[in-house]
């Protein structure tokens, strides 16, 4: 029944998003955490997601008689990254962090693209919401089926 | 007179459950929105309808006549009817997810999943009808 695939696929996408979210909140928390050493500064995070197709690749293709229609299951979080963007270099000598010669660096968070990457994913959370309450709109009109 | 239950039903049946497949296909999709190198894919209703209900159709699979023979690579575009989308946007990452094409798809098939589900509900009531014979 693939009703109840629809909350498995919602879901993995919510929870997918809400790590975005997260990857998100903790950029623009550190974006002014500053250190004195290149290597110690706070890098941009960023979640990669892929389409889970594990199912997909196993199941032999043309077999309608299995009722298998389904394009996936869903999308898989493969890992966080580190952004490679180069840090910010500001001479800041009165700075308590800063090194021998009067830097200071900054993290490499970019907060226009963090601000866009947040509306994004909290859209994208509401449309999985959204598609996981039609689901079970329909799945609680079945169980009605043939009742006066 | 001998009465078939599933003539009674009719194509009705097969659209609720075909009905309930796309709205996962859609859902995963919607899922997907931000998934780089994710293609779109949507279900050719009317080709899959037909095969469900035994008729011929246009997904007739490729003859495989030895172990070596790659199926799936000949008619990638209709494995289990499932097709892809033509982008009208496409995005730099290879992702050709259009959120508001999928959301409509999704409201509308929704709708369709409703209609099929009160024209098989009143096969059913009349069937009940004919049972009781009130």
């Amino acid at each position: 029944m693939s009703l109840m695939n629809i909350f498995d696929i919602a879901g993995s996408g919510m929870s997918a998003q809400s790590v975005r979210l997260n990857a998100t909140s903790s950029n623009i928390a550190n974006a002014e955490s500053v250190s004195s050493n290149v290597n110690e500064t706070y890098r941009a995070r960023h979640p990669v997601f892929a389409a889970q197709l594990q199912s997909e690749m196993q199941k032999s293709p043309f077999d309608f008689s299995a009722n298998e229609l389904s394009a996936g299951t869903g999308v898989n979080v493969l890992g966080v990254v580190e952004s490679d963007a180069p840090l910010q270099l500001r001479y800041e000598p009165n700075h308590p962090q800063a090194d021998e010669k009067g830097y200071v660096s900054y993290p490499n968070v970019n907060i226009v693209e963090e601000m866009a990457n947040m509306i994004s994913a909290s859209r994208a959370f509401q449309t999985n919401a959204d598609v996981m309450n039609s689901a079970k709109q329909m799945m609680q009109q079945a169980l009605t089926l043939g009742r006066a | 007179m001998a009465i078939s239950i599933d003539k009674q039903l009719g194509i009705h049946q097969y659209a609720l459950q075909l009905r309930s497949e796309r709205a996962g296909i859609l859902a995963n999709n919607l899922a997907n929105a931000d998934t780089p190198g994710y293609k779109a894919r949507d279900m050719d209703f009317g080709e899959v309808l037909k095969s469900q209900m035994g008729e011929s159709t246009s997904l007739i699979p490729v003859q495989t006549t030895s172990a070596g023979h790659q199926q799936t690579l000949l008619q990638a575009d209709t494995v289990n009817g499932l097709k892809y989308r033509l982008p009208s946007q496409p995005s730099i990452d290879g992702n050709t997810v259009d959120s508001e094409k999928e959301k409509s798809e999704f409201a509308q098939n929704t709708m369709e999943y409703q209609a099929a589900f009160e024209f098989l509900n009143g096969k059913i009531k009349s069937l009940l009808t004919a049972i009781k014979g009130e």
